[in-house]
């Protein structure tokens, strides 16, 4: 709960008189506040420098070093002071957080100076202020990434391998970090030889040779040498398959090594020639497997093993493939509007190119990238007017946009990081909100088990002493609401449970006394159930929506141990037999399949004591009405 | 190349609504109150000058600019309740300070509220629940006020209560009350019935006690 917020809780607890005349029950009594209610003025002196504030300020963070009695160890009785041998400047945020309960991040500093100090204090860095999260989240992640490069640097050279590592860790090692052993780095010069030594044998052998003797006709050099190309082309292959293998055998997960995409390029760099061994000399599939020999083309990306440069421009590609992407589809957009008029508008020339609107496609992407071919012209006056505006708009779109794509990519891409981290911090702010908000209502609730109102006498002092006056006087408060309205809080899980209780009616309960004992064998069970009770509830037409409510929250009911005495049990179950529908009643039985103890056929001594299930209501203005759920 | 105007006009509208939010808020924090001098709101409550002055401290720590509107007490007063929702009686109680009518709580409101809840005679308590419950200002509570006065308590409740809300329990709980407060039973309960059947009421007598050391 926010600081400030506390200084109107008296107020709130004033404004409860207006509850009293509604109230069912008496209001219990107020926590007697033995402190007194003088404020002071406390002295804090942090390596000389002397601040000064309120005790109730430094008291609105009892979980933090200031906040709670943790101070009083640095306490000094000679200049009636505490006194913190940190430092000073940092202190200044600190003390602004216990007065404004936000916390800021000064620039200035360094982000492990502030950590530090933040840990020394208990104050949790969650609670960074919006204002300066950003700033915050940004240094410590900058600064873990330095340490996360230098740790990584530093393993990834001279670390030798621990010393029992098998063949297949030490094999990996050595294909990831070649210069870690001089085998590896042979053998990573080797397959880069290899890999260039494939790529020129693909270029060179289409290259036309001086034709055969008798023949007029040039040859391409890999059809008149074909025996030493298909050698050299069955080395490199062997090469590239030993190596694949090697690495497949070595790698640590070897489902996403298959899946990685280096493995991806290795196996179509090798494939079109284990396919063109095992395919036939047909004139047929030929056809086929010549496109297939394109894929060796695909042998030069395995130098991105090799160098680092082709790795990062694959991974800016890939990260900005969205805003390219868009670019393509405008583009796109301007080619078919402009295909389509030049097509119209050449529709009655005679022996005309623009044949049809994807024929135009040709013609508009190259006026627009102002290539301008000329194997199509437009003939028409109206075809040369809208050709002469696709080469005019051409220049926009293409030559304009490319420093703006530039920089709008570097924008963008930054852009998006800043999206992310912020719908990110969203996630964690409304998480935050949620867990404090839990926190404050599993405090009440827990402080109700605890049997707080009860227990008033010295002998709990000592456990009832851990809690703040503030904290008493809030769940007086609550208490306060819960007389009024003759209901109490509970959290979700009882509340499921207790519909369960209630809706199966009065046979469920007595049957849950097994099911309570068998704890969770059956809690399994009560699951298929809760399933198979909504399906029949689904398919069940007449079946309200309520009963289908209650039924979603079939659940076995676990024994919760509850301090107040139990009344006697009897009572309370013709309370409930009276609030169950038959329809309710009906569909829930059937539901209920067969683990035993769920049936309510079965007939079991009604236990007199069944703990925890059903709590005390001590009242009998409990009215039973039918059964109508709004809220569940 | 529409596109890319498109795009560019786009990123211009976007740019203005922030310009309009950062101006509207310069202009509300230019508004400020202080309040009468310290004697004299000591003169006027029950409250001495310590209590006055920590009180004080609290209000302006929350509102600087010295008023209080109703989101900001729906949301102070939302963070007690964190099961249910308070809204709506927050709206209540804001009317029920707000005595001037203005949609704002002043310092001097609010300290003479809470003196009239702290230290105030058990008939000024009982006035001040009676002009919370009437929410016209009608001088009579009917039916309708007093459930949604209940309507909103048990909002604050949440979801989650035991035993669970089911039917229409603040229905119940009004036609009860009615049942006590009502007494010529004419639909309507005055001033004079509410707080004779408020005396008569021992119980609620003791817990009106309770309250007078919360500050």
């Amino acid at each position: 709960m926010a600081a400030g917020v506390a200084t109107w809780l008296p107020f709130a607890r004033a404004a409860a008189v207006g509850w009293l005349p509604l109230a069912k029950k008496i209001m219990p009594k107020p926590p007697v506040d033995k402190k007194s209610r003088n404020d002071e003025i406390l002295f804090v002196n942090v390596s000389g420098l002397r601040f000064q504030t309120w005790k109730n300020t430094l008291d609105r963070y009892p979980d933090t070093l200031l906040g709670s009695s943790e101070k009083e160890f640095f306490y000094n009785e000679d200049t009636q002071e505490y006194f913190f041998d940190r430092d000073p400047e940092m202190f200044r945020h600190i003390l602004n957080f216990y007065r404004t309960g936000k916390l800021h991040y000064p620039r200035q500093e360094c982000i492990q100076a502030f950590d530090e100090e933040l840990a020394f204090y208990g104050i949790v860095p969650d609670i960074i202020g919006d204002c300066c999260m950003e700033e915050y989240r940004d240094r410590k992640k900058e600064n873990q990434e330095r340490l996360a490069e230098d740790t990584e640097a530093e393993m990834a050279t001279d670390t030798p391998l621990p010393p029992h590592s098998t063949h297949r860790e030490r094999l990996w090692r050595a294909f990831e970090n070649p210069h870690t052993s001089t085998m590896a780095l042979v053998f990573y010069y080797v397959t880069g030889f290899f890999i260039a030594v494939s790529v020129i044998a693909n270029v060179v052998e289409t290259v036309p040779c001086r034709p055969l003797k008798g023949s007029k006709k040039d040859l391409p050099c890999g059809e008149k040498y074909s025996l030493p190309f298909f050698c050299m082309d069955t080395a490199c292959v062997l090469i590239f398959t030993f190596e694949y293998v090697m690495r497949l055998f070595a790698a640590p997960s070897r489902c996403k090594f298959m899946r990685s995409v280096m493995s991806v390029i290795d196996v179509v760099a090798i494939m079109p020639y284990y396919i063109g061994l095992v395919m036939p000399e047909n004139e047929d599939v030929s056809g086929a497997f010549v496109t297939l020999r394109v894929f060796r083309v695909f042998r030069i990306f395995k130098f991105s093993r090799h160098s680092q440069g082709l790795r990062i421009l694959g991974y800016t590609l890939k990260s900005c493939a969205s805003e390219l992407g868009f670019l393509l589809f405008s583009l796109t957009m301007a080619i078919i509007i402009f295909a389509t008029v030049m097509f119209y508008a050449e529709k009655g020339t005679k022996g005309t190119n623009f044949t049809s609107i994807p024929a135009s496609f040709w013609y508009t992407i190259v006026t627009m990238t102002t290539l301008g071919y000329g194997d199509m012209v437009p003939n028409t006056i109206a075809g040369k007017i809208f050709g002469s505006i696709c080469s005019l708009s051409g220049v926009l779109v293409i030559a304009l946009p490319v420093p703006v794509i530039v920089s709008n990519f570097s924008r963008i891409y930054h852009q998006n990081q800043r999206a992310d981290k912020m719908r990110a911090q969203q996630k964690v702010r409304l998480a935050r909100i949620r867990l404090a908000k839990k926190g404050t209502t599993n405090a009440f609730l827990q402080y109700k088990e605890e049997g707080g109102f009860h227990n008033r006498d010295s002998d709990n002092a000592l456990c009832l002493k851990n809690k703040s006056s503030f904290q008493h006087q809030h769940h007086h408060l609550l208490h306060c609401l819960e007389k009024t309205t003759n209901h109490e809080f509970t959290d979700e899980l009882t509340f499921s449970e207790m519909c369960m209780t209630e809706s199966v009616g009065y046979h469920t309960s007595r049957s849950t006394s097994i099911s309570s004992q068998q704890g969770v064998s059956t809690s399994c069970c009560s699951r298929r159930a809760k399933r198979r009770a909504i399906r029949l509830a689904n398919s069940t037409a007449s079946v309200s929506r309520g009963s289908v409510q209650e039924l979603d929250t079939l659940q076995v009911h676990k024994t919760s141990a509850g301090p107040q005495s139990r009344s006697s049990l009897n009572a309370r179950t013709e309370d409930l037999k009276l609030n169950c529908e038959d329809r309710d009643f009906t569909a829930a039985i059937i539901s209920i399949p067969t683990p035993p103890a769920n049936t309510p056929d079965e007939s079991l001594p009604p236990s007199p004591a069944i703990p925890g299930i059903l709590r005390n209501s001590r009242t009998s203005s409990y009215t039973h009405e039918t059964v109508k759920i709004s809220s569940l | 190349m529409g596109a890319v105007v498109g795009t560019l006009t786009m990123q211009t509208r976007q740019r203005q609504p922030s310009r309009d939010n950062v101006d509207d808020e310069l202009e509300m924090t230019m508004v400020c109150h202080r309040p009468e001098g310290l004697e004299q709101l000591e003169a006027q409550t029950n409250f001495t000058k310590q209590e006055l002055q920590v009180l004080y401290r609290g209000f302006k720590n929350e509102c600087p600019s010295g008023v209080v509107n109703e989101e900001t007490f729906k949301h102070i007063y939302a963070q007690f309740f964190p099961h249910g929702d308070a809204s709506t009686y927050a709206h209540y109680l804001f009317n029920a300070f707000d005595t001037r009518n203005n949609e704002s709580i002043k310092f001097e409101d609010f300290v003479m509220g809470l003196s009239t809840l702290l230290r105030g005679t058990v008939r000024e308590k009982l006035e001040w629940t009676f002009h919370l419950y009437d929410i016209n200002r009608d001088g009579y509570i009917n039916k309708e006020e007093m459930t949604e006065i209940v309507r909103a308590i048990y909002d604050m409740m949440g979801k989650y209560t035991y035993p669970a809300l089911k039917g229409d329990v603040p229905k119940q709980h009004v036609d009860v009350f009615f049942e006590k407060m009502d007494k010529n039973k004419d639909g309507v309960v005055t001033l004079e019935e509410f707080v004779l059947a408020c005396q008569e009421d021992e119980n609620m007598m003791r817990s009106m006690q309770l309250f007078e050391n919360v500050m």
